[in-house]
């Protein structure tokens, strides 16, 4: 795992959950701005999966488990995408909340997965 | 409203506006506590059979309240009222159980120091939906 990627991911994950959650407050739904927020952050966690899974092909072994990472792994690519849906669903000041808990879990995942690889 | 209960679209819709959150909660717990529970019972069940089944139930719960929050409709919304109950009545048996007699969980459960593992979510999340399910409850009618 790239360490530096790791937390470049969880930052911005959390900086996408302070400006959802921003726009929540003034009680607004996800602008498209947001949407290429949610975009970039998308971007880090599917570069993360392809360097894991690249690590795992180079014979590298995570600390807790091999099952374990890839879960996490995808787990974090899918999470922000799946609330970007939900928030297109729900055209209110909710579906901004909604992506502003996805960047949270996804900043949780990111040091569930520093751990996982053994940092 | 009973007699709308059974046409599509026209169900008590339960993912409106903060339903939306909780779905997206329980969703995460779901996977969360399944894929979890999965892992942990297929690899080392002997380790610790009570945390790893109970977090396997704890699963099963969350998926059905997630599936009743989706699909709508009054007969989910009670249905998922009673798990929401019973998933507060999970998480603080657990919780105080793995306080007290620490000795019965060589493993950690999803449920274990009332959800601590889980930034207390389990704990918080079915008060908020009980709120939430018993506001969505049709007008003239009480819960």
């Amino acid at each position: 795992m790239v360490d530096a990627l790791t937390w470049a991911t969880a930052v911005a994950a959390l900086l996408l959950a302070a400006w959802c959650g921003w726009a929540a407050y003034r009680d607004q739904s996800t602008k498209d701005w947001h949407f290429i927020g949610m975009g970039v952050v998308t971007l880090l966690a599917l570069v993360q999966l392809v360097i894991g899974i690249v690590q795992l092909a180079r014979g590298e072994k995570p600390e807790q488990g091999t099952t374990i990472f890839v879960a996490y792994l995808l787990g974090a690519f899918a999470c922000v995408p799946v609330t970007a849906f939900m928030s297109l669903a729900e055209r209110t000041r909710w579906g901004s909340v909604t992506v502003a808990a996805g960047g949270i879990v996804l900043a949780v995942l990111q040091v569930r997965l520093y751990d996982i690889w053994g940092g | 409203m009973a007699a709308t209960d059974e046409k599509p679209g026209k169900r008590t819709r339960l993912i409106s506006g903060p339903g939306m959150l909780l779905v997206w909660l329980y969703g995460v717990m779901v996977v969360g506590a399944v894929s979890r529970s999965a892992v942990q019972i297929a690899t080392e069940f002997d380790h610790a059979p009570l945390a790893y089944s109970l977090s396997a139930a704890a699963g099963v719960v969350y998926g059905f309240i997630t599936y009743s929050l989706v699909r709508g409709g009054e007969r989910a919304r009670r249905a998922a009222l009673v798990c929401c109950a019973a998933e507060l009545a999970g998480v603080l048996t657990v919780g105080t159980w793995t306080l007290v007699e620490p000795s019965a969980f060589p493993d950690a459960t999803v449920w274990s120091d009332y959800g601590i593992g889980y930034l207390f979510i389990p704990v918080l999340l079915p008060l908020s939906a009980v709120y939430w399910l018993r506001k969505a409850r049709p007008t003239g009618q009480t819960p």
